[in-house]
């Protein structure tokens, strides 16, 4: 700090701040040497970093209150300081390390300490517009780390929202929200009248006001703000969605008013006139409000501005407060559905998804219906897929509405035949919602007339299939509906039931047995006999200990099928039973490969039973990796499990190496990376290491220290029997688990006609595929094409592709490229969906180097980092291609 | 600091606007405005209230135009060709550019069909040109050593600004026509808080308050779009500039959006040129256009095709945009006569119609027309009227003087009445 150049100071400072930074420095060695050097210092750049290094010391040590304290003490000193920067650093310091509780303040008696809050709110007349947003700012920290602000700052926050700078007013916007979540029920004063009103409110009013601001950064942050005021009262939320609209000073009734009052008096879609919106009576000019200070409007400002961002955020708000109000709902639904046709994509997107979430406060209107269901045409298929699944679940209030909504979707399907699947389950919804709606519409639908018999329909035409799939879902709930029905319709119904079941429910039929016995919903899962079916076979197979070799492998493979069994029964224990029946699965490779005939064998035969106990360690481990990765909701008691199972077969993989493989020096460095897998596995699991009494990893742990030092061929040895001494692990089931499934819906598979291309050129496949409960599917799921000469490629799917439809859902459309030298005559190529994991990103392991061991499951080219292995989760598709040799 | 209206008018009247302002000794003129109502002198404004002091030149420092409208522009060759002025007029850069094209369809209707002479010419058009400084936007510009000037943004139309008047610490800001909610092509206006000592704030629509755009651009859009769909034709007249681009874009993005495939016609000629424009001055639109045209330039029309006569006799569904706009004369007029007989077409008109005219009487509901030669047509194709106007409303006004700050406030360009309404209001609130 002798040095003269200030830029060498600063320098110096800022290393000091980085050194402090570094674990295992101990920065208050170098606190006082600090704060001297800002006593002498004349420079404000080097103060202003010197104290940004005391702001880094005292977070370093925030257990130490006296510290703290000095630190504070020294920035309220220079608080006077004449630059901004200065004062700036100052005021983050202090509400970085401002005492919170209130008793430690009064301990130390220090006078700066005192009211930190105090010190701040002085700032937040400063002259310069960077140290009052740094008030605001190290208030709103204070508040983070738990300090209750006084209400008194809320009136110096509101002069604040008339700042100049658009960061102060930013900052000033997010304190008021901060103090009327504090204080949402204290009453303040109106300034003009002698009113007073909640403070919630006032502040409501005063951030939707700034939804006009100048500045859009800071309307995004009231748009969004507002979204949170859930205490506000009803009044004022209802006034953000109204503006008086007048004409020459005369009232005029908004157009969403006209239509309401046209559908009201039974008139509707009349054309409209000239002066149909003629000003009606006349109005009192002193009562006309033209800035209003209250919340008036302040979403039709905001749903109407210029940057999208502003209006995602105001509808995002919109969406938050009509989720906990209803009547709020009702009322900006004609807002919502005005914004269908928004000119950015994003935002109209943004408003159905919003629509949706609040659907089931609605209820549509006609002509609210009509608009919305003008937007199925919309070339996005986005758009189309989100209007469909919004669909799904309105409520319509009339049979025109039902039979609108039935034409528009099947104009829809017509123009873009590729929205089938959607289509039809939307209206597979549609008709179980409004079975009663839908019944006086049947004999227009299915065109049956009383006397003559009508021409059979197509029964292969999608538009038919729609309508069937609508009738029949509205006939569940609906038992005289089935008497309408003509012979063919019977006829197609028992077609579509095998063909289409998802779609189509059971139908309890005239003169027909009823096709399944549907399980009641009612049951809860614990008395579900299922679920207890599943816990019944777990417990029989943990008493297995008991049973000789036999009996034990009978047992496991008889629950394994009961499991499997069960899972392709009960859809909704798919995921445990499947979980289940392949660590059962596991457990019995293990058991057979370890069975003691085939090792007491003599020497030559090694061969076969090397093999089979390879080929079943190999497996074990594929499995094990799937356990990990493939399913939701496995946690960590889980994971211990599936990696203790892995660490056996590990140790399998070593044995059978060890005895086939003649000379010690690969086993050397085998045994070695075995051992620290071992000790990396009791590090990372070393909290769960008491419940695995008596396991592999539990006896091998106290063998540890002899192990390190033995022979490799000794611990083969050892490993040889602790495996087959060790006891089985119980699974603990978690709550929720769900198997990670793909379906590829396009290609299809059946085309007979070869997709023929030039040899050398690429040609792009359409591949659309529906995930479910898979985590982070831009990161792990890939595409990976099988040619028939064995060549395989991955390839990976931009994050752009993958569209998130619903909870646990996600939607791949992708284009794969395709490319291959010229064929004689056309094959087929697999195309199939894999899920890329890697040990290292797993939750539990984080710590487990990356493991260079032999068992990449498929033989792909391991060249993208992170990508471990991969599962192959959903069924290939056959896709029929022919490159042509390119003419020349 | 004092102000002074030219001519009847531009102070309570919409139609021609020219403004004097004196400024701490300094005196500029804003806008430079004539009346479509006459056909006399009265059209131009009255500058012998300066040149009776001497030349124009010496009295006045500069002269700001604030858009390209010709109630702001459209006396300009006549003042600085004809009366004689030879300091500079400041103007944006898609004003300079599409001011003489506007300029130069006024002087040929005038002299070529009228037959008027005492008009300026061509040359006089070009020549006043050459005395055109252009700024950009929140470009300050010192026009000596104590004048400077500062163009903010005005929406409204292509190129439309604000200026705000600088002489020491006295200050003025002149809106032009401005709106504050954003449309289909241009931003909203916004001026920081400069807190002038005055702001002159243009009051066409003092006592209205408009409803959401949304509803209108939805209704407007379905109309078109069920009328096309049971296959009839659509003729919307409009003024070659500004909320014909405007329309022009909306029907364009819902084509894209919807996949429609019926045609649609624009009128060649005038529009045509400013289309151009349009095109090169996407930094004046709004964020929308902005962010897209790197993909593609909205204003390069997919679905809008140029207009030959012969396509009106075409079968099948169209939309035709035609000018003039109140339908009085000119393609709008011979569209609307080969149509008017089907009830399956419709007519949209965007825009208001002076009385007299045909626009006037069919929106007034007249369904039996006399034309010319004392034939009768009969008007059976659906009437529809549509507001799409770019001025901002009273809320819009109170916004913008919340956004400056203004000492004082000076309202033009509106009806004395209304003005009357919105002075209280004004005093009222702040």
């Amino acid at each position: 700090f002798q040095e003269n150049d200030a830029s060498v100071r600063l320098k110096i400072a800022s290393l000091l701040g980085l050194l402090s930074k570094t674990a295992g420095f101990s920065p208050d060695c170098i606190m006082d040497d600090a704060i001297n050097a800002l006593q002498n210092e004349k420079s404000h750049q080097v103060l202003a970093q010197l104290l940004d290094t005391l702001l880094v010391i005292g977070t370093k040590l925030t257990e130490n209150p006296s510290v703290r304290m000095r630190l504070v003490e020294v920035a309220c000193k220079h608080l006077t300081d004449s630059s901004h920067g200065v004062r700036n650093k100052c005021l983050q310091l202090i509400g970085c390390l401002g005492p919170v509780e209130k008793g430690v303040a009064k301990e130390v008696e220090s006078q700066a300490a005192k009211d930190v809050q105090k010190i701040i709110g002085d700032h937040f007349n400063d002259q310069d517009p960077r140290v009052r947003t740094a008030a605001i700012k190290a208030m709103l920290q204070l508040h983070e780390r738990g300090l209750k602000l006084q209400q008194a700052i809320y009136s110096q926050a509101c002069k604040l929202l008339a700042d100049d700078y658009e960061q102060v007013r930013s900052a000033a916007v997010q304190l008021i929200w901060v103090l009327s979540q504090l204080y949402p029920e204290s009453i303040v004063p109106i300034p003009s009248s002698n009113e007073e009103i909640r403070l919630v409110d006032d502040a409501f009013g005063k951030i939707c006001h700034m939804v006009s601001d100048g500045s859009w950064v800071v309307r995004v942050q009231a748009a969004k703000l507002l979204g949170s005021m859930q205490q506000v009262s009803s009044h004022f939320l209802e006034q953000t969605l109204d503006k008086k609209l007048m004409s020459d000073l005369r009232r005029k009734r908004t157009a969403h008013e006209r239509a309401k009052e046209l559908y009201s008096s039974g008139e509707f879609s009349s054309g409209r006139k000239w002066g149909d919106d003629a000003p009606k009576e006349e109005i009192d000019t002193g009562a006309v409000n033209l800035i209003e200070s209250g919340a008036c409007g302040a979403f039709v400002h905001g749903l109407e501005d210029e940057m999208y961002e502003v209006r995602i955020a105001a509808v995002e708000a919109l969406c938050m407060l009509a989720q906990s109000s209803p009547s709020f709902a009702e009322k900006c639904l004609d807002f919502l559905v005005d914004m269908f046709n928004d000119e950015i994509e994003e935002v109209r997107l943004q408003s159905i998804h919003t629509m949706r979430k609040i659907s089931n406060n609605i209820t549509l209107r006609e002509d609210q219906l009509d608009t919305v269901l003008a937007v199925l045409e919309d070339s996005s298929r986005d758009i189309r897929e989100a209007l469909h699944e919004l669909l799904c679940c309105t409520n319509v209030s009339t049979k025109e509405g039902i039979h609108l909504a039935l034409v528009e979707l099947l104009k829809n399907l017509t123009k873009y035949p590729t929205d089938r699947e959607s289509i039809w389950k939307c209206l597979k919804f549609l008709g179980s919602r409004h079975p009663t709606l839908v019944l006086p519409l049947v004999p227009e639908l299915l065109s049956t007339h009383p006397f003559f018999d009508t021409p059979e329909p197509d029964m292969d035409e999608p538009a038919y299939i729609a309508v069937l799939v609508l009738i029949f879902n509205a006939a569940k709930s609906c038992p005289t509906m089935p008497a309408l029905f003509s012979d063919h319709t019977f006829r197609h119904y028992a077609y579509l039931r095998d063909s289409l079941s998802h779609l189509v429910p059971p139908l309890r039929l005239p003169g027909r047995k009823l096709v399944s016995s549907p399980v009641s919903p009612s049951i809860t899962p614990h008395e579900d006999p299922s679920q207890q079916f599943l816990h019944q076979s777990l417990e029989r197979v943990y008493n297995l200990q008991h049973l000789d070799p036999q009996g034990i492998q009978e047992l496991l493979e008889f629950t394994i099928r009961d499991l499997q069994r069960l899972g392709e029964l009960q859809s909704e224990l798919a995921g445990m039973a499947d979980f289940t029946a392949t660590y059962l699965q596991c457990q019995l490779l293990l058991i057979k490969a370890l069975q003691e005939k085939l090792w007491n064998v003599a020497a030559p035969l090694y061969l076969k039973q090397n093999a089979l106990a390879s080929a079943a360690a190999k497996q074990i481990l594929e499995e094990t990796y799937k356990m990990e990765f493939m399913y939701s909701g496995v946690e960590g008691r889980q994971v211990v499990i599936i990696h203790h199972m892995r660490l056996q077969a590990k140790a399998l993989q070593l044995i059978v190496t060890a005895r086939t493989t003649r000379g010690v020096e690969p086993l050397f460095g085998m045994c070695e990376k075995f051992l620290q897998e071992v000790d990396s596995f009791q590090r990372c699991f070393i909290s769960e290491l008491p419940h695995m009494q008596g396991s592999f990893v539990d006896k091998l742990l106290d063998l540890m220290p002899r192990l390190v030092t033995s022979k490799p061929s000794e611990v083969v040895k050892i490993l040889q029997t602790t495996l087959r001494q060790s006891t089985f692990l119980h699974l603990p089931l978690p709550e929720q688990l769900h198997r990670a499934t793909a379906n590829i819906i396009e290609p299809t598979g059946e085309s007979d006609n070869p997709l023929r291309f030039t040899s050398g050129l690429v040609v792009a496949l359409d591949v659309d595929a529906t995930l479910e409960h898979v985590q982070d599917p831009q990161g792990t799921v890939k595409v990976q094409v099988l040619y028939p000469d064995g060549q395989a490629q991955l390839i990976h799917p931009k994050p752009a592709d993958f569209r998130n439809p619903g909870p646990g859902r996600h939607r791949l459309i992708t284009q794969v490229y395709l490319s291959h030298t010229a064929w004689t005559e056309p094959c087929q190529i697999e195309v199939r969906l894999l899920l890329a994991y890697n040990s290292n990103r797993s939750k539990a392991s984080a710590k487990i180097p990356k493991s260079t061991w032999s068992e990449s499951l498929e033989a792909l080219p391991q060249s993208e980092n992170g990508i471990e292995g991969t599962i192959p989760f959903s069924k290939p598709v056959k896709v029929y291609i022919m490159p042509k040799p390119a003419r020349r | 600091l004092s102000v002074f209206c030219l001519g009847p008018g531009a102070g309570q009247d919409v139609g021609r606007s020219c403004i004097l302002v004196s400024i701490a000794g300094k005196n500029v003129m804003l806008d430079c405005g004539m009346h479509m109502g006459y056909n006399d002198d009265r059209r131009f404004p009255d500058f012998s209230y300066i040149t009776q002091n001497g030349r124009l030149t010496d009295f006045l420092d500069c002269v700001i135009i604030s858009h390209f409208h010709l109630d702001h522009c459209g006396a300009l060759p006549y003042f600085s060709e004809m009366v004689g002025y030879d300091g500079p007029i400041y103007m944006t850069h898609p004003t300079k550019a599409i001011c003489p094209i506007l300029l130069e369809d006024y002087r040929k209707i005038t002299v070529d069909k009228k037959g008027e002479t005492n008009f300026f010419t061509s040359q006089m058009i070009k020549d006043c040109m050459k005395k055109v400084v252009a700024v950009h936007l929140h470009q300050t510009v010192q026009v000596d050593e104590e004048l400077e000037i500062k163009a903010y943004y005005a929406g409204h139309v292509l190129g439309a600004a604000m200026f705000q008047i600088k002489v020491g610490c006295e200050s003025v800001v002149y809106t032009g026509d401005y709106n504050m909610t954003p449309d289909r092509h241009l931003g909203a206006a916004w001026i920081d808080k400069c807190r002038p000592d005055l702001l002159i704030s243009e009051s066409t629509y003092a006592t209205t308050i408009r409803d959401s755009k949304r509803c209108r651009e939805r209704d407007f859009l379905k109309k078109v779009h069920e009328t096309v769909e049971r296959g009839g034709k659509v003729l919307i007249p409009v003024f070659a500039l500004g909320r014909a681009q405007e329309l022009c874009i909306l029907l364009e993005t819902f084509w894209e959006r919807m996949n429609l495939k019926a045609p649609i016609y624009f009128s060649t000629g005038l529009t045509e040129k400013a289309n151009h424009y349009y095109k090169l001055f996407i930094t004046w639109t709004n964020q929308k256009i902005r962010k897209t045209f790197v993909q593609r330039n909205m204003f390069e029309f997919k679905h809008i095709k140029a207009f030959d006569r012969a396509f009106a006799d075409n079968p099948g569904p169209m939309v035709v945009f035609a000018t003039p706009g109140m339908l009085h004369a000119g393609q709008s007029l011979q569209i609307f006569r080969k149509w008017a007989g089907n009830e399956k077409n419709m007519v949209i008109m965007p825009g208001y119609c002076v009385q007299g005219t045909v626009g006037h009487k069919i929106l007034s509901g007249q369904r039996k027309l006399e034309m010319e030669g004392r034939q009768i047509l009969e008007v059976k194709m659906q009437v529809e009227y549509m507001s799409f106007s770019a001025h901002a409303d009273a809320k819009g006004i109170m916004q913008l003087i919340r956004q400056a700050e203004p000492r004082n406030v000076l309202l033009v360009h509106g009806e004395a009445k209304k003005m009357e309404f919105l002075k209280q209001k004004i005093e009222q609130e702040f």
